[in-house]
């Protein structure tokens, strides 16, 4: 029996061309930082991989900062924002209540340890922040705004933000906006240039690069406090000797997944609905969740009534059939989702509530094989009931 | 999976024997702690991660069951409505009966399962349950509350071996956890101190202690804090008229009174006790049936006669027993089988 990998939010399998970017550089010697012949061709790398990345996102190279990762790019861009434009008195953070806990968490830890004050921006019924949301809250005081950050795509729900219109407002309060588009690069159309944005999150392996590295794009002028301090690497922004095999990687594989963009999103959104059209056939009374137009083409989001999302995935797993209940853990222990409850969900639909997202390995021999046995996994997660 | 050395070992013999198994670690407390405190404990982040790497090694699925309402409801409240009560319960096997083999076990057989294997120390055969050979680490008591249909779906695949033999083979099989300490203490009191747990529930609540003659010797912050057959802690100021050591006899909750007096006042031959299982052989004993019976865990064990009459059971001891608390189970065997439990109700 084959699996059937629902599960590419989480990772997507690494592009071919990544993995033979990245592995061609594994036995090479050289610090980017060198002076030496082999620091230069090093540097070489590094600096074409930045290229690349700017080119495919619209942005200069020098507005590209290598980081370890989306949660450090989150973390960068919200601490460092906030430790910047505190010397001038702002101390307001207005962050969507629909984040990744890797944008939320620092802007509470900030609320709690360094005396910023976080506001959640409320979502409608589908995740969505409206633009006249974030114009109401800083309207309430403009001058003590320190950042807004609002993800591009929900990596739960798959709703698209309108991040163009949120940072629109924001620019004309002279407001610093961050968007986590960790979900939204390769699956949807994303332009830094002119976009009004000033720090963008991505990550390599949720667009078939290698873990463990990521970027932030970050606007010229626009220049957070470093979490990292040392070797002064990064603008002096983020300190630490460049991955550059794991940099050329991520860059071959941004160059490729946003090349193929247009293509993937039509064969995905066409093989997602078909997903979503058979669990509905196949259980009659699920609630699809997120926004029904604006969401990633590779994500298909549910509510399964009278079902705990933990039992269903794992009967589903223990069928071959593997993707995620969305929720974060704390000791293994399913917390209902901060998202669902942020669109009004009560916590039983919260629950109950299942992932399954698409990306460029997916077949429809892998959605026939969800389709086969969802019914009866739904009826027997229904037994157990919710306990 | 607790985290431990024998579920650990468990899992990976049904794994092998050909099962399709599933590793299932009991979240039991909503604010996991997030340090090992020593030994004890069964609910830190740390002894989950301990299960999870057991069930990689081992090669199953492996996933976290959030039991912490139920284990509140049915163990920990228990608990401290029972001391209230003036009893002496056991958690453990509470645990056994309500969540191990109730709420585990419904749940898994809704999901397809057939059965819940755990780590215990102790035999199952054909449904009767019977001791592990390993008299030390023996864990029947605790499971002796099980019903016929609770014990139908349960595989205790530790049930021919010691703790050595247990121990060796985890090393064997390169779970890490084989030279993990064993647990003793009551899992949701990490520190140990049951007077204080109890004291942060039920307040405290001044009383006296009498001795068997009703004279005040002294006075208590709480009668809960105390278990029949205790001898310190007392705190009394004047010796006894004899200078030897006096016990707790009697907790009354209603008059708040704590008696004492001599080991030889504690000795009772003759115990009631309610709410019988009878999950052996025998069936239930309307005549009066030599046995033995346990009346706490890893306690020990007495000749006895046990008939049920009005839904009771009454045991007759062939000796006299100390230290026997209302609110323990009286489990009964014949050699090494167990016939059949009940809740000690009084004894004299």
């Amino acid at each position: 029996m084959k699996s059937a990998y629902l599960d590419h939010a989480a990772t997507t399998p690494m592009l071919p061309e990544a993995i033979e970017a990245m592995t061609a550089q594994l036995g090479q010697v050289g610090n980017a930082s060198s002076l030496h012949a082999a620091g230069r061709r090093t540097r070489q790398v590094v600096e074409e991989s930045r290229e690349t990345i700017a080119a495919a996102l619209g942005a200069r190279p020098s507005e590209v900062v290598f980081t370890a990762g989306g949660t450090e790019a989150d973390n960068l861009a919200i601490k460092g924002l906030y430790w910047a434009r505190r010397a001038g008195g702002a101390d307001r953070i207005l962050i969507s209540a629909v984040e990744h806990h890797a944008a939320l968490d620092p802007a509470h830890w900030l609320g709690d340890h360094q005396g910023a004050t976080v506001e959640l921006l409320d979502v409608d019924e589908f995740g969505r922040v409206h633009p006249q949301t974030l114009r109401e809250a800083i309207e309430r005081d403009p001058g003590s705004v320190a950042l807004a950050s609002v993800m591009w795509a929900n990596n739960e729900v798959g709703t698209v933000q309108p991040v163009h219109a949120l940072a629109e407002v924001a620019r004309e309060y002279g407001v610093p906006f961050h968007t986590d588009a960790v979900q939204a690069v390769g699956q949807i159309p994303v332009v830094f240039a002119d976009s009004g944005i000033d720090a963008l999150t991505l990550s390599g392996h949720k667009v078939g690069g290698p873990m463990g590295v990521g970027a932030l794009l970050l606007a010229r002028g626009v220049d957070p406090v470093p979490v990292l301090h040392g070797g002064g690497q990064e603008r002096d922004v983020r300190s630490g000797t460049l991955d550059a095999p794991a940099i050329a990687g991520f860059a071959t594989a941004v160059r490729t997944a946003v090349a193929r963009q247009a293509e993937t999103s039509t064969r995905l959104a066409a093989l997602r609905d078909d997903l979503i059209r058979r669990v509905r056939e196949a259980v009659p009374d699920v609630i699809l969740n997120g926004d029904p137009v604006n969401r990633l083409p590779g994500n298909a989001h549910f509510s399964f009534p009278g079902c705990e999302g933990d039992a269903l995935l794992m009967l589903l797993d223990a069928k071959g059939v593997e993707c995620s209940t969305g929720s974060a853990c704390s000791a293994g222990v399913a917390q209902p989702s901060h998202v669902l409850l942020a669109m009004g969900a009560d916590g039983f639909r919260a629950r109950g509530s299942l992932r399954f997202s698409l990306g460029h390995t997916s077949t429809e021999a892998e959605v026939d094989r969800l389709a086969e046995i969802i019914g009866l996994a739904v009826e027997r997660a229904r037994r157990a009931g919710l306990s | 999976m607790s985290g431990g050395v024998d579920s650990a070992v468990a899992a990976a013999r049904i794994a092998e024997a050909g099962h399709d198994v599933t590793g299932v670690h009991l979240a039991l407390s909503a604010n996991p702690q997030s340090y090992r405190t020593g030994a004890r404990g069964c609910c830190t982040v740390e002894d989950s991660r301990d299960a999870r790497r057991a069930a990689d090694v081992i090669g199953i699925p492996f996933y976290v069951w959030d039991m912490a309402e139920r284990f509140h409801r049915d163990v920990v409240e228990d608990f401290v409505s029972e001391y209230a009560a003036g009893r002496t319960p056991n958690p453990c096997l509470r645990c056994n009966e309500k969540i191990k083999f109730e709420a585990v076990l419904d749940r898994a057989l809704a999901l397809g399962f057939d059965a819940v294997a755990t780590g215990h120390h102790a035999r199952v055969t054909d449904g009767v349950l019977s001791r592990s050979p390993d008299a030390g680490k023996d864990q029947s008591y605790v499971l002796g509350v099980l019903t016929r249909e609770q014990l139908g779906h349960a595989i205790f695949p530790l049930g021919d071996s010691t703790k050595a033999q247990v121990r060796e083979e985890a090393a064997r099989r390169g779970l890490m956890v084989a030279d993990k300490p064993d647990s003793h203490d009551i899992c949701f009191i990490a520190d140990g101190d049951t007077r204080g747990f109890l004291a942060d529930r039920l307040g405290t609540a001044p009383g006296p202690i009498v001795d068997e003659s009703g004279e005040v010797v002294g006075g208590h912050e709480g009668a809960y804090g105390f278990t029949v057959g205790q001898r310190k802690g007392l705190r009394i100021d004047r010796p006894a008229p004899d200078g030897r050591p006096r016990y707790v006899l009697s907790i009354e909750p209603v008059s708040n009174t704590v008696t004492i007096g001599p080991r030889s006042s504690l000795a009772v031959s003759e115990i009631v006790a309610e709410r019988p299982v009878w999950n052996g052989p025998t069936g239930e004993p309307r005549e009066p049936l030599a046995c033995t019976v346990q009346l706490r865990a890893h306690g020990e064990v007495y000749g006895c006669r046990a008939r049920l009459s009005g839904g009771e059971v009454h045991i007759t001891l062939d000796a006299p027993a100390t230290g026997v608390a209302a609110g323990q189970a009286a489990v009964l065997y014949l050699g090494d089988t167990v016939i059949g439990s009940a809740t000690i109700a009084s004894a004299s």
